[in-house]
């Protein structure tokens, strides 16, 4: 669209004397910008409700969070400013701390890209099935990580007696002799978590990928196999994860975020603080400091920890799924 | 019967017998991984009580039961919070925070989506950085906020948070992005302001996406109690919800499973029937949620 002020003044009214050529001034980038804010008003009222909620709840807090990192504040007093002292704790003195970061690495490092191929593979086995069917394996699947407390059966399941349903089976069959302590036993509980965070783990990314097999281009599948794309394995990697490409970066942000996220159900199948502190993880450090001894600062400093590393594997994993079929 | 082959073929493109039944076998294996616990937890709640100590356990109830669901409303009937009032809390919170988390994400996600104002790719930015890391992250600065401005042990502090939740934002704009310019364009010739626009033309189109919005934010309020950290931003007893009354029971032990098995079950009645009726909505709403590169 034309700009109005060089309307103006490259069409002169009929029978006007031509003022001398002296081009106007043009307005400034700001004013322009200003001006298309204020044509555009009613946008700005529709984004503020829910971006005023945003900023209190969600921007804020992380910029905050980063500023009281650098303090000592225990609610009752104001902060106090002490430099980089909580991050030196964090990492040279506080040895709870390091094994917390060790089992979240660990569970990120095993649930995290187990989860992420198993939500993608069984999207893309379900996807072979006729309509019907595909709707009632996604429920079975999906189920998990809607029913809220259900996952309560494992410590059942797992429990240290006799009664429980692990126990009972290996002892009839005659594999141990006692009954194995599941949940209190240090060499267990990280496996029998991680069993439990996979089975909860088909969530958000998991429809993402069965949405995005349903919604792909038949044709190209058709055209690969003119092509001379053999077998399924090919298609797989030279057509299909190609064109899926923006959900598996989607998958991979939502599965990245929840497994460095292991805390609720760590505590509710071993107790907090868990034996030897087996399964102890950044975010049940960051709820202890932050919950219980109402250490704020030090608590916003494993908050931040955790911030950058969920941010910075996100970004890193983004970056290699880029490069995904090419 | 040459015709036929041929149109099989054309139906099944690089598809082979063996490898369909090994893709049967796996997906029946995941399937029984996945629904073992259910079957458990429907055995575990009908059980009585002398049957959970048998051994060797009975995998499926021999005598099925109604007594654990009796039990657990024979608990609520001594705790001096009713359990009606656990109810209305969670279905007060559940219903607010949902419905106004689905018109204001909507709102917000129309001008992002189809209209050209400046800012609004900066801020969709920041929506979808916030999308990579977890709300652990921010839960002490919120906690303290709360404190600050008197929402602390009061429902609001678990709805308003609900309302700006960033996934809703992000599916519902890219879902939005897909109505054709066209259609806006002959409203706006008509004299519709971008408010009827939104209200009347837009809403109607991304039905699923609302569906979509419920579930998962739906599904986050309802499961809002015992470990998350909405626990920590209410101590009244009396403001408390379902699921955190419900998690008590556990500190009775192993005799209290056959009740929190009962009381699972109640929980997950409602997300899971929400989704049977949503599904396909919510997946032809996900096929949209792509991140572009």
């Amino acid at each position: 669209m034309p700009n109005p002020v060089e309307l103006n003044t490259s069409l002169p009214e009929p029978g006007r004397v031509v003022p001398s050529p002296v081009p106007r001034r043009q307005p400034g980038k700001y004013a322009e910008l200003w001006k298309t804010m204020k044509q555009q008003k009613q946008g700005y009222v529709l984004l503020a409700p829910y971006f005023i909620l945003f900023f209190i709840f969600t921007a804020f807090p992380v910029v905050m969070a980063f500023a009281l990192s650098f303090t000592y504040y225990n609610v009752l007093e104001s902060p106090k400013w002490v430099g980089w002292e909580n991050y030196a704790t964090l990492f040279l003195k506080d040895e709870i701390f390091l094994v917390a970061l060790k089992n979240t690495l660990l569970f990120a490092l095993i649930t995290g890209p187990i989860s992420y191929i198993a939500c993608f593979m069984l999207a893309w086995l379900i996807n072979e099935l006729s309509p019907k069917i595909r709707a009632l394996v996604t429920l079975l699947f999906y189920a998990p990580s809607i029913s809220g407390n259900v996952y309560l059966i494992w410590q059942v399941a797992f429990s240290g007696d006799s009664f429980g349903y692990v126990n009972a089976f290996l002892m009839k069959w005659g594999f141990i002799l006692e009954p194995i302590q599941w949940l209190q036993d240090p060499k267990y509980m990280l496996v029998i978590i991680m069993i439990v965070q996979l089975w909860l783990s088909l969530g958000t990314a998991f429809l993402a990928f069965i949405a995005g097999l349903q919604s792909m281009d038949r044709t190209l599948i058709e055209a690969g196999a003119i092509d001379g794309v053999k077998n399924r394995w090919q298609e797989l990697w030279y057509i299909t994860l190609p064109s899926m490409r923006p959900q598996l970066l989607f998958g991979a942000v939502m599965q990245i975020s929840s497994s460095f996220a292991v805390a609720e159900v760590a505590t509710s199948m071993v107790g907090f603080p868990s034996p030897q502190y087996a399964a102890h993880t950044i975010v049940t450090h960051l709820n202890d400091y932050g919950t219980i001894r109402f250490e704020m600062g030090y608590a916003c400093a494993i908050a931040t920890i955790l911030f950058v590393i969920m941010l910075g594997s996100n970004m890193i994993i983004q970056r290699l799924l880029r490069k995904v079929g090419e | 019967m040459q015709l036929q082959i041929r149109l099989r073929r054309e139906k099944k493109v690089n598809r082979s017998m063996p490898v369909d039944i090994a893709i049967f076998v796996l997906l029946a294996a995941a399937g029984a991984f996945m629904a073992v616990p259910f079957v458990f937890m429907i055995s575990t709640a009908l059980k009585p009580l002398d049957e959970m100590f048998l051994f060797p356990p009975t995998f499926i109830v021999r005598t099925p039961t109604l007594d654990n669901f009796y039990d657990l409303f024979l608990i609520f009937a001594n705790s001096w919070v009713p359990l009606s009032r656990y109810i209305f809390n969670t279905f007060f919170v559940a219903f607010l925070g949902t419905a106004g988390h689905v018109i204001l994400a909507s709102m917000a996600a129309y001008p992002l989506a189809k209209m050209n104002i400046p800012g609004k790719n900066f801020l969709f930015g920041l929506v979808v950085l916030s999308l990579m890391f977890a709300s652990q992250v921010t839960s002490i600065p919120t906690y303290l906020t709360m404190t600050w401005i008197g929402l602390l042990n009061t429902y609001w502090s678990l709805i308003f948070p609900a309302f700006a939740t960033s996934l809703g934002l992000f599916l519902m704009k890219q879902f939005m992005e897909q109505i054709p310019d066209s259609l806006l364009e002959a409203a706006k010739i008509d004299g519709a302001s971008e408010y009827r626009i939104f209200w009347k033309i837009v809403m109607p189109i991304v039905r699923p996406a609302w569906l979509t919005l419920i579930i998962f934010s739906f599904k986050g309020l309802w499961g809002t109690g015992s470990g998350s950290q909405g626990a920590s931003y209410i101590y009244s007893e009396q403001l408390k919800t379902m699921d955190y009354a419900f998690s008590q029971i556990l500190s009775g032990g192993f005799v209290r499973s056959g009740p929190m098995a009962a009381a699972a079950l109640i929980m997950m009645i409602v997300p899971v029937a929400i989704f049977i009726f949503t599904q396909s909505n919510v997946i032809q709403t996900m096929s949209t949620s792509g991140m572009k590169d």
